[in-house]
């Protein structure tokens, strides 16, 4: 089918000034500028964002879920890293 | 088999948790066959039930209502495009879910092999078919594979407008001349009951309803979430005077529901078949539409290579 000759892009968007893109789904396009341009009218038809990324979709390296131990590890012991681990005096403020 | 178990139970334990199944996780096989059949159904819905209302783009009765109808029409596109998407990322392609569905393999919503009469079909969808599609929608905002899920949550913003347009319609021809307030009636006891068909069969009839429960891709069941359209629709008809088709509709005050008719499950098993009255046109247009299109993309990477060359030469 015909189709095959286009590419996956994944398509992330902005939804507003000040916040993260954030992935949305992906489009078929033949370069970046028609997965721009294709992106728009799929995932935008009112104004859900203000700026959209296009990236090839083989472009993408993912963790897998199994480099969970090494990659993710919480560090729960390591306590010190988060503020609760520090009793402070009775009375003070704004700390 | 043993060694399997440990990723079994890890991901039995992931749902049970209300957790989302990613596309990088592992998963059973079936979880993935049964999403890759229900997603991409799902998709191929959207897209066809682009053809009823399409037929009336160009005859809709006045400016106003053709680019409404227009900008619906290009929603449900969009939601096609939105499942595909997420479909996609369970290992299958795009290619090869639109062979399925021209093929007969897959297969899409019945209601969209019913043929859209008159005007006041396209009110009787809007405010019913994709009524009944919003109360199952909502339910999949919390399936369990998360790009499913999130597509839905996408999916259900755009939806409430495509129903009230509909209903808008309806409201329309009900404050209207006789004729007008005949068509909508005739509409609706058109529409009707092949509303309720979209459920699917009796939860005690349904082949992949307890393993999708269990894996909460389905999260409420087809007679549950019939029960809430019914209940929520006798109102909205009531408000315009006109009646559902059903003898033996009527509230029960013990159920705190409604009480309605059975189906006819020959007809739903018939359509389902293949032997409604539009099922061949339907995929004969998708056909022909994708075949007319194929200039489109050639041209478009015929395009994209030229300018790869064009930059490689500079
Ligand atoms: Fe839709
Ligand atoms: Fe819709």
């Amino acid at each position: 089918m015909s189709e095959s000759t286009l590419v996956l892009f994944e398509v992330f968007v902005r939804s507003n000034r000040g916040l993260d893109h954030q992935h949305v789904g992906s489009v078929y396009a033949s370069d970046h500028e028609q997965a721009l341009v294709n992106a728009r009218d799929v995932y935008i038809r009112r104004g859900e964002g203000v700026s959209i990324w296009v990236v090839k979709t083989t472009d993408i390296v993912a963790s897998q879920e199994s480099d969970v131990d090494t990659f993710y590890d919480p560090m729960d012991d390591k306590a010190y890293r988060h503020a609760m681990s520090y009793p402070m005096p009775e009375g003070v403020k704004n700390i | 088999m043993n060694d399997l178990v440990p990723e079994l139970d890890n991901f039995q334990q992931k749902i049970d948790d209300e957790q989302r199944i990613e596309p990088k996780d592992w998963m059973p096989e079936k979880y993935r066959l049964n999403l890759i059949r229900q997603m991409s159904q799902h998709a191929h819905s959207e897209v066809i039930g682009m053809q009823p209302e399409g037929n009336w783009i160009s005859s809709a009765p006045s400016l106003y209502r053709k680019i409404v109808l227009l900008s619906k029409v290009q929603d449900e596109a969009g939601h096609g495009l939105y499942l595909y998407s997420a479909t996609e990322t369970l290992g299958i392609t795009r290619a090869e879910m639109n062979a399925r569905l021209q093929s007969g393999e897959s297969k899409y919503a019945s209601i969209f092999n019913y043929p859209s009469l008159t005007w006041a079909d396209v009110g009787a969808i809007g405010w019913l078919v994709d009524g009944a599609a919003i109360v199952n929608q909502v339910s999949l905002q919390r399936t369990s594979y998360g790009p499913y899920a999130r597509a839905m949550i996408r999916i259900c913003k755009e939806e409430s407008f495509h129903q009230r347009q509909g209903y808008d319609i309806m409201v329309k021809l009900a404050e209207g001349s006789p004729a007008q307030r005949e068509m909508a009636q005739d509409a609706i006891n058109r529409w009707w009951w092949p509303s309720l068909m979209m459920f699917g069969p009796h939860d005690s009839d349904s082949v992949n309803s307890q393993q999708s429960m269990k894996w909460k891709i389905k999260r409420q069941s087809n007679d549950e979430l019939r029960q809430k359209f019914v209940d929520q629709t006798v109102q909205q008809c009531e408000i315009l005077k006109l009646e559902l088709p059903d003898p033996d509709l009527r509230w029960n005050e013990e159920r705190q529901h409604y009480d309605f008719g059975e189906i006819d499950w020959d007809e739903f098993y018939q359509v389902i078949k293949g032997n409604g009255h539009c099922n061949r046109d339907r995929i004969k247009h998708h056909v022909k539409a994708h075949k007319e299109g194929a200039w489109v993309r050639e041209a478009m990477t015929a395009y994209a290579g030229k300018k790869a060359q064009r930059k490689d030469a500079a």
